[in-house]
């Protein structure tokens, strides 16, 4: 929900409810990245209630698109941060595999030449 | 009067793409930006400096933008071992990590124990302890196959799981354990039948399972277990007894600790750990015999010089005992009247940091999913968070 007024849009509050310090710090960063904007920040009003004030004032952009804008980047953020995540652990788990597979062959491999020996 | 071309020229006219105008910043203020300083009273420059014009003055560029965090952004998995998961996080922010972090802890759903029917309780253990231990046995079963069970739903096959617990100790027997292998999974839900006031009505119980849980093709072969075999849940003396049922449903750790997946899940910055002198012979000697975590490493250099060298700065746990008096360099000051001579100052010879958008992040599961999946479904959570918030602003 937005706080703002009709005819100044380049400044408004925006009251996200079942949000916390979660979203509310993750986006503040976001928005404090953005050279759109002058200042923002977020507060949580009341420790019993279940919602989080974020405020936005920007050099000019109605505050709201700015805002919007912010969410849509932090989104997109996380899901490169999932697909890069995704694929250092398939990688981790290939290597392991190899690994396991060289370690087991060495091991076979000494066995066949302590048999070699014992034949001798 | 301003021609078209000058309008042009001042719409695409940039102050930062002056060649006269430094891109990069100063080395002191790089530092303070990128690292926290672990001084021996306190860490200083600890914030992140988040504002994109914080800069400006400089005329450097603050904001990051999309396609440079994506270029720079890495994982690195250090070790995984299907119940623990440790891997550095490069090129983010504390922000950012940190809301996964929470997440992680408070925000991804598990089954856990919600309501204990106790039929028979003899041990020294209270119904209301007994339950609440109960609630927070780990169990393995995969959360996303299940539904919230909410106020006005009849407990069924897709959002509850029981289990049935009895267990005695006979007279003349020794003290029993109860473990959490006891746990017996009834697919076909709730044993207990429910008192009701006509007698020909069917016999309810306290679950209305339509189908038994075998029939699902997650559990067919792979019935739903504690993650841990050998949890102690009480001590039976000889003729005490319990018989109980146990019913788990999905919840957040928000709403109790019990319904949160990992043991635990943290993270800490990368420590860096630098030598301002050479420190060579006794020094040397001295300064790795100091630090408890094997930080320091002495290296030959040839006929006989000794030199320490930093060796795994990832150990440091910023205990500060290379910052001490011992490993300074005095500042001779001239002593005034009257002042202890006994205080001595000194400046640090060795130089402890953090690397603040180096994060070595080390998940713990508890057993309901692998901590691989755990951190990817809490990248999505927090997707989904900002797809709410665009949702109601367009
Ligand atoms: S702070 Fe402690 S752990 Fe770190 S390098 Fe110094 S002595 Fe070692």
């Amino acid at each position: 929900m937005e706080h703002g007024s009709f005819t100044n849009d380049r400044n408004a509050s925006f009251k996200l409810p079942q949000e916390d310090h979660t979203l509310a710090n993750a986006v503040r960063f976001v928005l404090n990245q953005d050279p759109r904007v002058v200042s923002t920040g977020y507060s949580i009003p009341h420790p019993s209630l279940e919602c989080v004030n974020i405020q936005v004032q920007t050099t000019g952009d109605p505050a709201r698109e700015v805002f919007k804008d912010a969410c849509q980047e932090l989104m997109l953020m996380n899901r490169h941060v999932r697909s890069v995540f995704e694929k250092a652990v398939a990688d981790y788990k290939a290597d392991e595999q190899e690994r396991l597979k060289e370690a087991k062959e060495a091991l076979k491999d000494q066995m066949e030449s302590m048999d070699i020996e014992k034949n001798n | 009067m301003v021609t078209e071309e000058e309008k042009i020229f001042a719409k695409n006219f940039n102050i930062e793409d002056h060649p006269d105008v430094p891109a990069r910043l100063p080395p002191h203020l790089e530092l303070q930006r990128t690292r926290v300083l672990c001084k021996n009273d306190a860490p200083i420059h600890t914030s992140s400096v988040q504002y994109s014009g914080a800069y400006k003055f400089v005329g450097v560029d603050n904001s990051v933008k999309l396609e440079s965090f994506s270029e720079n952004f890495r994982v690195d998995v250090i070790s995984e071992d299907g119940m623990e998961l440790e891997f550095d996080m490069i090129g983010i922010d504390a922000a950012i990590a940190n809301a996964f972090r929470r997440i992680l802890l408070a925000e991804l759903p598990t089954m856990a124990i919600e309501k204990v029917f106790v039929a028979n309780n003899t041990s020294v253990v209270q119904d209301e302890v007994l339950a609440q231990r109960m609630g927070l046995i780990p169990i393995a079963a995969d959360p996303r196959l299940f539904e919230y069970l909410s106020e006005n739903d009849q407990p069924n096959e897709k959002n509850t799981i029981v289990f049935k617990l009895h267990a005695k100790c006979e007279k003349g027997e020794p003290r029993l354990k109860v473990l959490t292998k006891e746990l017996i999974w009834l697919p076909n839900g709730s044993e207990l039948i429910k008192e009701s006031g006509g007698s020909t009505s069917k016999p309810r119980t306290y679950t209305s399972f339509s189908r038994s849980q075998d029939s699902f093709p997650e559990f067919a072969n792979n019935p739903i277990t504690p993650s841990y075999p050998d949890i102690l849940i009480a001590k039976l003396g000889p003729g005490q007894e319990i018989e109980l049922e146990a019913h788990a449903v999905k919840g957040i750790g928000k709403t109790h600790a019990k319904w949160s997946p990992v043991a635990t899940a943290w993270y800490r910055m990368l420590p860096e750990v630098i030598l301002l002198k050479e420190f060579e012979g006794e020094d040397a000697e001295k300064l790795v015999k100091a630090c408890a975590e094997k930080v320091f490493d002495i290296e030959d250099m040839g006929n006989g010089r000794k030199k320490a060298t930093v060796a795994r700065p990832r150990q440091c746990t910023l205990c500060r005992e290379c910052l001490s008096e011992e490993f300074g360099e005095p500042i001779v000051k001239p002593i005034l009247k009257g002042e202890d001579k006994s205080k001595r100052e000194w400046v640090d010879n060795v130089a402890l940091r953090r690397v603040k958008n180096h994060f070595i992040f080390k998940i713990e599961s508890t057993g309901s999913l692998p901590p691989d999946v755990l951190f990817t479904e809490a990248v999505k959570i927090l997707e989904d968070k900002c797809e709410r918030v665009i949702a109601v602003l367009s």
